[in-house]
Formats: C-alpha cells, structure tokens, sequence
C-alpha cells in the first residue's frame, strides 16, 4: 500500500477534529504528502477529539500536527501551512494535491471550501463531512456522493451546548473521510473512470 | 416537468422554474446549502437566474457546523 500511495499529495483544509485525525490515518497508510492548513493554535479543550497532546499547547496546530505525523514516519513531506482558508488562497494552497479533504468546524467554512474547490478547481476530488456531533448512531453515518465530491456524516447532527463533538463520532468521519481518500487515490491509480471511483 | 432532487423524482406542472423557487417549493430553508445543478455548482446569486426544466438533476446539500 505504502509503495502505492508515496507520490500521491492530500490536501487537508483545517487541523481539529476531522483534520488531525484524518491527517494521521492517511500517513499511516502512507500517503507520502500532506498539505495541511490552519491558523489556529492547540488549546487544553482541543485535546478532548483532537490528534494532540497537553505538551503541545500553544503551539500552531499544524506545527504540532506536522510533528505528531513526522514521529509516525520521518520520510512523509508535510506541508503546514499556517493561514485562514479563504475563497482567495484555496487553490494556491491545494493547488497539487489529488484529494482535498475538508475538515473545518464551522458550516459557512465547509460551505466557502466546497463552492471554491468545485468553481475554480472542477478537476479536484473533494471530501467533506457533514454531521458528526453527539452519540448519535453509528449506523445513521454515511458516504453520499455529488459527482468529485464526497459528502461523510449522518447529515443531521449539528454542534450546540447539548451536543458537543466527541471524539469517537469526530474520529470515525475523520476516518471515513481517509478511507474515501484511499478509494479515490487507489481508484485512479488503476486508470478507472471518474464514474467507477465508489463511495 | 420531471425533474430529481437529492435522488427522487418529482413532478411539477411548469416547464420551468429557477432553483430559488424549486428551494421555496421544497422547503429548503437552511442557510447552509449548496446547490448542484447537473452537477455544476450554482451560486446563491445565481439562484432567481438559473432555471430548471425537464429531466434536470437538482442536488442540494445541506451542510452543518462540527468537525
């Protein structure tokens, strides 16, 4: 696997819950360059559903997660880029990668990322997560597709005071969100059609 | 006019109608949304100019904060 994905490049819009940990299980697999962009820094409540840990407080997110990752596998190329996405540097940003995976918090973020990347980037794979907070069901979390893009989550589940986003719910669409990545990645490397890459 | 939305099919008696009033039509009132239009994306500014019409395959996706 890891021969098969070490010259692929994922882009990853946001390192929180979603971005961390999808980050991690891709340079597990060994997708051999990541690009990852946030502005934010690692705060103590972060720790609850994010890839990081106490001594790593203060620090940029995608510092610390540039780390966490090189401390996997010192050979993957990761790219911190330490800036607010917007409507204006997203495609010099996410420019090389493959697969772009969007993993911010807010829903008018998700919203500005995928608009961007289907306007002005019509030829990038895009996966989203959409639906994720509380302890809702496993089952109800799902793959929809939408032509390049992929959409994970239960569709329903938004963030408030009385459903907080966990960790094992952030951390299965992070995953799902990943293993939607492989797919695609793996897809195209067999040549196989847009239509043939499944959700 | 035969149309899909989100996958289903739907009938409606005009030939025509723009994608803000098939949202109205439906219900769609979230803000968050994004809209494929046979799978091209369509601006929220573009919703009273572009229209739809028959065999057309509309895709609105809601989206909702938490990550």
């Amino acid at each position: 696997m890891k021969e098969l994905l070490k010259d692929k490049r994922v882009g990853i819009a946001g390192a929180g819950g979603l971005g961390s940990n999808c980050a991690v299980a891709l340079a597990r697999c060994g997708v051999g360059r990541l690009v990852v962009a946030d502005f934010d820094v690692v705060s103590k409540p972060n720790l609850d559903r994010q890839h990081y840990y106490l001594d790593q407080v203060g620090m940029k997110k995608v510092e610390a997660l540039r780390e966490n990752i090189l401390r996997i596998d010192p050979e993957i190329e990761v790219t911190a880029r330490a800036v607010k996405i917007n409507a204006q540097n997203t495609v010099e940003v996410f420019k090389d990668c493959q697969v772009i995976v969007e993993a911010f918090d807010e829903a008018v973020m998700k919203k500005m990322l995928i608009e961007t990347v289907l306007a002005e980037m019509p030829e990038k794979w895009l996966v989203a997560a959409s639906g994720l907070a509380g302890t809702g069901s496993n089952n109800q979390i799902k793959t929809r597709r939408f032509g390049r893009l992929f959409l994970c989550g239960d569709g329903h589940s938004e963030v408030s005071s009385k459903l907080p986003p966990l960790a094992p719910r952030v951390g299965i669409v992070a995953c799902m969100q990943a293993n939607q990545v492989l797919r695609i990645l793996l897809a195209l490397r067999q040549k196989k059609s847009v239509q043939e890459v499944g959700n | 006019m035969k149309i899909t939305i989100n996958r289903r099919e739907y009938n409606f008696n005009e030939r025509e109608l723009t994608v803000k009033e098939i949202l109205d039509r439906m219900n769609f009132t979230f803000p968050m949304i994004v809209v494929k239009v046979n799978d091209i994306l369509v601006k929220k500014e573009d919703y009273k100019k572009s229209v739809i019409s028959e065999n057309d395959k509309v895709e609105v996706i809601h989206l909702i904060s938490g990550g």
